[in-house]
């Protein structure tokens, strides 16, 4: 008879960074402890100490090639706050289109490739068939192009926006690097509205495959993808929903607005917990401490992404996606605490993005050519923070008078999540292994729970080297390790 | 592409630490993608499928065509992943500035695994930690083990680890330049092992822009001016790594107003980066008629390069002859 069992999950596939899952069996073959480990940790923070401040916006990308485009950006609003200059207005608007463009692309790789598989092909399906090529199969062929046209459209408005859509290099110390053409503009304004198209696709596809699919909006809604949080997300001044500037605010588990603050004063907001069991630091709320990996309002743990940002915000600026917004929170209750409604909310952002991209090209303050305020104050110490696809980051250095890095501190969307994840993995492999039963399905619908987050690990492990996926690992009473997953 | 009629050929992308920014560029051929993989089998690509390490471990030793390695070694698991991978893939491929040089990760070789544990788990501002709990390779919580893979001190390139036959750089390597390497693969005409699948000139070759070689005093830091569009950067007072940097990357950072931090590497003319970017900066400094000038003038115009190692060697200490940081004093 066995006694308590470990599951590991090793690569966890399909996540952008590389991460193990340990589930630990007690005697009666249920779920005693789960844990979510992050293997790696590069020292960003420590290598970036010497560095010139201004070529932190170029070095910073290189955390993440799937995400640069949030780290580039984050780290040129730092650099705005360290030399005290505010850039023309022009810049602001020229670096938020390319960014709009970035998360089009950034979310639609997710929901086609990395996310959606397990609802539209089906979290039982064979790996073989449980990705991109699955998914095509399933919607069409011909939605195959129609994705691969709009990712390459985005990536080819982030090319004349950045100069490089991976690794952007445009943006600097008051402003950016390069104006935007007339030329430049039209041809985004027509591949805009290619996009748009595209996004409301990408939103009725997610209605039919998991909205209307009795299975899967029951999953959607299953209780032990449920998970009672603090949410923070960017807030402007009207309260809508912000993804390159704005207040960071937080919400408690029942809704009510618990602080809202400027990203400059983070610090008094927000804590980092260490555990000697992974290389990922544990964000929490200061001001309600740390207490463990436990929900509620009693601790500290709170969510940051695309579903954090619409329990926070009072609603989008944008009139699809405001419709859409109103139209999930008539479904859900709000805050929505159901850990896989992420992807609904990262759909509906696409949407968001591709509004906010046409409104940006068509005005006509993107074509001056005023996009540089040169700094004259003495350099000192910045915050920069952006919503990244994966939720709030932050940026935050300082320099000596030269302008030479002195301290770099970073708080990444996926380390802002980590408790969550943790969290969630535990809770799904509670509610999925019972009496020892374990299988690939089960598995994987585990690892759906992580999914859901977008975990970005390369991110994640800006502090050691990041590599992609994971492993699962199941350890019997006698810890024993009895089943082992590893997809790299 | 052109179609082939022999089998497909096995293709592995693997990886080590990265950005996974070289996975992005693989995945940028998009349109193309479906005509690459008529023509080869992905036998294994973790970022992209669900094919498990043990899949890989089953298959015969050379029997993968061809692995693109992307990524840096800088802990056991690379290495060991690195190592499975060279032993399966008959044509082992560095793909990306880490796999080549040790790309910009390798500036960690500025420091220890030690300090950079201080650093990250004690004096960050938001990190609470009064008994400086570090991660440790083995710790025990509700009596399992839990294993982390260690972390080395020096950032190695591929080539530091395994035999490497053919180098494919860019941070990440542009989509012409893959494409190349593709074509070149499938229909069996690569040039001679160890060559860099990239031409061996440097960027100002291919840099559209008007170059002088004036003679400048004062050197200009990117945020402090704004260049003319048309003009040399570095005739400008800009440093540009365009001197000491091999070409390929179609000059798309110059195209958009910004200088060039040698992501593609040096040419196999020069032995090192950084030594040879030092050398162009010495005679566009005007130091060769050193004689000529005071102690204080030489190093007054010196001194206006304010991070040396991390401007010239952004993305290549780890391959340079420098490596590392010395560790020897503790």
């Amino acid at each position: 008879m066995q006694e308590t069992k470990v599951i590991k999950i090793d690569p966890i596939t399909r996540l952008e960074g590389h991460g193990k899952i340990h589930i630990l069996l007690n005697k009666s073959g249920n779920v005693d402890e789960a844990y979510f480990q992050v293997v790696e940790l590069r020292g960003f923070e420590k290598f970036c100490q010497g560095r010139l401040v201004e070529e932190m916006p170029n070095i910073t990308t290189r955390i993440c090639g799937v995400c640069p485009w949030n780290h580039h950006l984050a780290s040129a609003k730092a650099t705005d706050a360290v030399y005290k200059v505010d850039p023309p207005e022009a810049a602001k608007k020229i670096r938020e289109l390319g960014y709009c463009a970035f998360f089009i692309h950034d979310h639609a790789i997710h929901f086609y490739a990395l996310g959606g598989p397990d609802f539209i092909v089906g979290p039982g399906a064979s790996p073989q068939e449980r990705n991109i090529a699955g998914v095509l199969k399933k919607v069409g062929a011909e939605v195959g192009s129609t994705v691969l046209r709009a990712l390459k459209y985005a990536h080819e408005i982030e090319e004349m926006v950045g100069g490089r859509a991976i690794h952007p290099v445009f943006a600097i110390p008051g402003g950016v690097s390069k104006p935007l053409s007339d030329s430049d503009c039209t041809k985004i304004h027509e591949m805009g509205k290619f996009l748009l198209d595209f996004s409301k696709f990408t939103v009725n596809t997610f209605e039919k495959t998991v909205l209307q699919t009795k299975r899967n909006f029951d999953l959607l809604k299953d209780d032990m993808y449920r998970l009672k949080t603090f949410y923070m997300g960017t807030v402007d001044a009207k309260g809508k929903m912000n993804l390159y500037d704005g207040d960071l605010r937080v919400i408690d588990p029942e809704g009510k607005t618990f602080a809202q603050f400027k990203p400059s004063d983070y610090l008094k907001h927000v804590s980092e917990h260490v555990e000697p069991w992974t290389y990922l630091k544990f964000p929490f709320l200061k001001n309600v401490g740390w207490n463990g990996l436990v929900e509620g309002r009693n601790s500290g743990v709170y969510r940051v992404g695309p579903l954090a940002r619409f329990n926070v915000a009072d609603g989008i600026s944008t009139p699809l996606a405001q419709a859409a917004y109103e139209q999930m929170f008539a479904t859900l209750k709000r805050p929505a605490h159901e850990t896989l409604a992420y992807h609904w909310a990262r759909v509906i952002e696409t949407l968001y993005a591709s509004e906010r991209l046409l409104e940006l090209v068509q005005d006509p303050e993107v074509k001056s050519s005023k996009i540089r305020t040169i700094p004259t104050a003495t350099p000192e110490e910045g915050v920069g923070a952006v919503e990244a696809p994966r939720g709030t980051l932050i940026h935050h250095y300082k320099t000596d008078p030269d302008g030479i890095v002195q301290g770099v501190n970073l708080i990444v969307a996926t380390t802002h999540n980590h408790a969550g994840i943790c969290m969630s993995v535990k809770k799904a492999a509670q509610g999925l292994i019972k009496r020892g039963k374990v299988d690939d399905e089960i598995l994987n619908m585990v690892e759906m729970a992580v999914r859901a987050y977008d975990p970005c690990l390369a991110c994640a492990t800006h502090t050691l080297p990041g590599q992609m996926p994971l492993e699962v690992n199941i350890y019997n009473s006698e810890k024993k390790l009895i089943k082992r997953m590893r997809r790299l | 592409m052109r179609a082939v009629s022999q089998p497909k050929l096995k293709l592995a992308i693997g990886l080590g630490a990265t950005c996974s920014g070289c996975d992005m560029a693989i995945v940028d051929l998009a349109e193309k993608l479906t005509d690459v993989f008529k023509a080869v089998d992905v036998v294994f690509w973790p970022t992209a499928s669900d094919q498990k390490l043990e899949e890989l471990e089953r298959l015969p030793d050379g029997s993968v065509d061809v692995c693109f390695y992307h990524g840096s070694i800088a802990n056991e698991e690379n290495k060991e992943i690195a190592e499975l991978l060279r032993k399966k893939a008959k044509t082992m491929i560095a793909f990306g500035a880490c796999a080549c040089h040790g790309g910009i990760p390798g500036l960690a070789n500025l420091t220890t695994t030690k300090e950079l544990f201080a650093t990250v788990y004690k004096e960050t501002p938001s990190t609470e930690n009064p008994d400086f709990k570090q991660p440790s390779i083995d710790t025990t919580v509700s009596g399992y083990s839990l294993h982390l893979p260690e972390k080395f001190d020096t950032v190695q390139c591929l080539h530091s680890c395994v035999n490497v036959d053919y180098f494919l750089p860019g941070c990440p390597p542009e989509v012409p330049l893959v494409e190349k390497a593709i074509e070149a693969i499938t229909t069996g005409k690569l040039p001679e092992k160890g060559a860099t699948l990239a031409p061996n000139r440097i960027l100002c070759d291919e840099c559209p822009r008007e170059r002088q070689e004036k003679k400048i005093s004062k050197i200009f830091r990117i945020h402090q001016t704004i260049p003319d569009q048309e003009k040399c950067f570095l005739d400008q007072g800009i440093i540009c790594s365009g001197p000491s940097t091999r070409m390929g990357c179609g000059a798309k950072c110059i195209a958009a107003n910004m200088p060039c931090r040698g992501c593609m590497g040096p040419t196999s003319k020069a032995l090192d980066q950084g030594a040879k970017m030092i050398a162009s900066l010495g005679s566009i400094l005007g130091l060769e008629g050193e004689e000529s000038m005071s102690e204080d003038q030489v190093k007054q115009l010196v001194d206006q390069i304010k991070d040396p190692l991390g401007t010239f060697y952004m993305f290549t200490l780890p391959s340079s002859i420098l490596k590392r940081r010395n560790m020897t004093q503790k």
